[in-house]
């Protein structure tokens, strides 16, 4: 049967779609969202890109919490009383349709003056009149389109002042200088000694001076900086060199056009500031819409509704959320303090914490931990502690996130800084001292043109622009790394440590088998025809996976939530759910989640739901293994010991049980063997793990949706690829060094000019941008030749 | 005073102008995204305007009384 896809969202229709016109809609919400446009004139959305909406979700009292002043103050970006102007992040942007929709919200609501995307930030920037529609009806009339805003706690905290652009001002400053010192420079490098040249020398020299200022004493501030910083530190890094060399070359110009002795070196240390800065720009490539940085401010909602003491529900903030208050969270609410569920039906999805998908129950008087979802109907909890004192936010206390991983790590270029800076030195002061003996007059001309020559431009920029690219050729292959700091990293891992759940296994319980006495067909159909009445996720997937049966209408049927089903035709009686339920005492099967059936109050056996390993996951430990050490630390039982030591490499150490701090000890105990640990998990309880180790690399099903702080983010389709990623920057690392050894050569023709007292300006010129631009042609091709190789 | 001076004084005061430009630009936040407005550009003003295609639901009268609020 041909699949009716849905004319919105593009979701498949399933057997019964809602038509209108010509058109299929999956449900009501998306049908909807189309009448909306269609009488708003907008139609034109889909055009632009066929089924790019999402389906509206139900939101009855979400955002009730947006009446409220003291919140409303801290969102909003601009509030004069009747217009306001408010930043809003909205996960579901994807297309030019979305950009379209949201940049003509004016037509949909008289309320709005206008609105902005910002694509790659995934933001919309609304101004509306607040008189005419709050906050909330704005967030309300996003959300019923299908574009639901997110709002979390971190929206609470005060603002970043501005974008830092200096990087910019000072990459066009040195450009702006570097250009227009070439031109004037360009008379000298050839010397023609006309008259009216020969006149104008001087004024064309200081013109390149003034242009030369802003370039040393602003745009190459942040190599003077970090240079001092090294010494301070009793750290030769690359920038020492590079300080030496622009202070030196700006001196001796200077010194050189003040006694007129000749033009300078201004067009060199224009242009090598201008190349360094590029080779930092180019590095700089961010994923802005991908935040690395998030904890569990990210995950929890600004407000929670609580029931006060005459049974009034109002709104209130999570962080003013006390010990005992009563709450009342609704369906796909999140929990956010430690409580205990006081009445109900508590079906709660832990999967934001430990990447399980499974929902758990809990029943008055249990205890429920900060950072579930509950997916039932509303239930009334009272808290237990506040949010910071939860169990799970209190992770966030430990010092690691505090830490800044790049600080103490010392990168590719500085590695080999220490001998560069030594070797220079000890270069000039011999060639000088030689110079002092045979012809005094040119050795601080020797010593200025060694410090000149040696400044490592094309050193400096073969890290940037090798490691740059591999971060754009990581993002083709969906694998998005923070900084390519996690690239040199990545490249001295020695052991993997895997999470086991959401990790290396698939969020479905797809994997079902039956163990005991085989049921009858006509057990079977009993079976199938009860199950379809219930709407437990177990009953849906064990539903989907029993063959067909005629449909017959069940002479009884019963739910008992959080135990079973029951259902009878005639004289037979089929009991479905928890052990307990269905009679069977024996407990060995508790470790997997199963299914128990009994016929006629006969016990028949039990449907077992395993974890789906992700597809390959086996070859990739094979690979692995052969040259790291890996293991497996899983917060779940034992129950799946057996399956996962089919899958991995044998003797591969298996832990389970492990708590967050567990596995964040487990990582620094490895640490401290001077191991070199990439860790890979999914759900906050890594979030200690993943600051802690090395590489922490989170596993996501959808890049946009929420993961922990961690150094990159994987799509978990790639994790199978994983192996050939870490190869493929232990080869940038190589390419990095092939490019030193290129550069060093050029150095060595330029000292030995220096050395010799025949460095003139116009070889500089010419050597300092012939090796920074074979520098850049040669990682550039090098990076995508690799990045050819690499699967997606 | 020579045509020189004249010359290289009024190239570099134009030069600067638009360089100042730039800075402006990069000021305004004109570099923070670079990527919308190249798909901005691209749209016009592409509402559906023909009467004929409206839809009449319950839903939508609401908002057409909204509509009807404006000024």
């Amino acid at each position: 049967m041909a699949k009716t896809l849905c004319f919105h969202c593009g979701d498949d229709c399933g057997n019964s779609p809602i038509r209108q016109e010509d058109k299929h809609f999956c449900c009501n919400g998306c049908k909807t969202v189309y009448d909306i446009f269609a009488t708003n004139d907008l139609s034109y959305y889909y055009e632009l890109q066929s089924a790019a909406g999402a389906s509206p979700k139900e939101i009855a009292g979400k955002y009730d919490f947006l009446e409220s002043q003291p919140i409303l103050d801290k969102l909003l970006e601009f509030n004069d009383g009747t217009l306001q102007i408010i930043n809003l992040y909205i996960p579901h942007i994807h297309c030019s349709s979305c950009i379209w929709i949201l940049e003509n919200l004016n037509k949909l609501h008289p309320a709005i003056n206008s609105s902005q995307v910002d694509f790659p930030k995934k933001t919309v920037r609304i101004s509306f009149n607040k008189t005419l529609a709050p906050l909330k009806e704005l967030v309300v009339l996003l959300s019923r389109i299908g574009y639901e805003p997110y709002i979390s706690l971190d929206d609470m905290e005060p603002k970043k002042k501005g974008v830092d652009r200096s990087l910019l001002y000072k990459l066009g400053i040195s450009g702006f200088a570097f250009g227009n010192v070439m031109f004037l420079s360009f008379p000298e490098y050839f010397e023609v000694g006309e008259f009216w040249l020969e006149q104008y020398k001087g004024f064309f020299r200081w013109l390149m001076f003034a242009f030369s200022l802003p370039v040393v004493f602003y745009a190459s501030q942040g190599y003077f900086k970090a240079a001092y910083k090294g010494l301070r530190a009793k750290i030769l890094n690359m920038d020492v060199p590079i300080a030496l060399g622009i202070l030196v070359l700006f001196l001796r110009s200077t010194t050189e056009i003040i006694f007129d002795w000749g033009a300078g070196f201004f067009d060199s240390l224009t242009g090598l500031v201008f190349f360094l800065l590029l080779g930092k720009f180019f590095q700089q490539k961010t994923y802005s819409y991908l935040s690395f940085e998030r904890d569990y401010k990210s995950y929890f909602p600004i407000a929670v509704t609580k029931i006060t003491k005459n049974n009034k529900e109002v709104s209130v903030q999570v962080y003013d959320i006390k010990k005992g208050d009563r709450l009342l969270i609704r369906n796909e609410e999140l929990i956010p303090v430690d409580g205990i569920v006081l009445s109900g039906n508590a079906r709660i999805d832990y999967s934001f914490v430990t990447g399980e998908s499974d929902p758990v129950h809990k029943f008055s008087g249990d205890k429920v931990y900060a950072g579930g979802k509950q997916l039932h109907s509303a239930i009334e909890m009272e808290a237990l502690k506040s949010v910071s004192q939860s169990y799970l936010t209190q992770l966030w206390s430990n010092a690691i996130f505090d830490k800044d991983k790049s600080t103490g790590f010392e990168n590719i270029t500085d590695s080999i800084g220490k001998r560069f800076t030594i070797t220079v030195l000890s270069i000039a002061f011999i060639a000088t001292s030689y110079w002092l003996v045979m012809d005094p007059s040119k050795a601080i001309n020797v010593f200025t043109a060694v410090l000149i020559i040696a400044c490592p431009c094309a050193i400096a920029l073969a890290a940037p622009f090798t490691l740059g690219n591999m971060l754009r050729i990581f993002g083709r292959k969906k694998l998005y790394l923070k900084d390519t700091r996690a690239i040199e990293e990545l490249a001295k891992i020695d052991t993997a440590i895997f999470d086991k759940t959401g990790t290396i296994t698939a969020p479905k319980k797809s994997n079902i088998c039956y163990e005991g006495i085989a049921l009858t067909t006509a057990e079977e159909s009993l079976l199938k025809n009860t199950l379809r009445s219930s709407n437990h996720p177990l009953s849906r997937s064990l539903y989907n996976l029993l063959d067909a049966h005629d449909i017959i209408t069940l002479d009884d049927y019963e739910e008992n939530i959080g135990q079973g089903l029951m259902g009878t035709k005639a004289q037979d009686r089929i009991k479905i759910g928890s052990a307990n339920y269905v009679g069977y005492t024996a407990t060995n099967t508790l470790e997997t989640t199963s299914v128990h059936i009994s016929t006629n109050e006969v016990y028949k056996g039990s449907f077992l739901f395993h974890n789906e390993y992700r597809k390959g996951i086996a070859e990739l430990f094979q690979e692995m293994s052969q040259t790291l050490d890996i293991s497996i630390l899983s917060g779940d039982n034992a129950g799946e010991r057996a399956r996962l030591e089919r899958l991995t490499p044998k003797g591969t150490p298996l832990y389970f049980n492990q708590k967050p701090e567990d596995k964040m000890e487990f990582i620094q105990g490895l640490q401290d063997n001077r191991k070199k640990v990439l860790m890979l998990g999914d759900g906050l309880n890594d979030a200690g793990a993943l600051a802690q180790s090395d590489v922490g690399i989170a596993i996501s099903e959808n890049v946009n949706v929420f993961s922990p702080a961690c150094d990159g983010i994987l799509d978990a389709k790639n994790l199978r690829y994983l192996y050939q990623y870490i190869t493929a920057s232990k080869k940038a690392i190589r390419i990095i060094r092939l490019s030193f050894m290129l550069s060093l050569m050029y150095n060595v023709v330029g000292l030995y000019f220096a050395v010799t007292g025949q460095l003139e300006a116009v070889i500089a010129a010419i050597l300092m941008p012939l090796s920074s631009i074979s520098i850049v042609l040669f990682t550039t091709v090098a990076t995508n030749l690799l990045g050819k190789k690499l699967p997606s | 005073m020579s045509a020189i001076y004249l010359l290289l004084t009024l190239s570099i005061i134009v030069a600067i102008v638009f360089f100042a430009a730039f800075l402006l630009s990069v000021k305004n936040g004109q570099y923070d995204d670079s990527y919308t407005p190249s798909v901005r550009m691209l749209f016009e003003d592409e509402l559906v305007t023909d009467p004929d295609k409206k839809l009449q639901t319950p839903e939508n009268k609401s908002i057409q009384i909204k509509e009807s609020q404006k000024l």
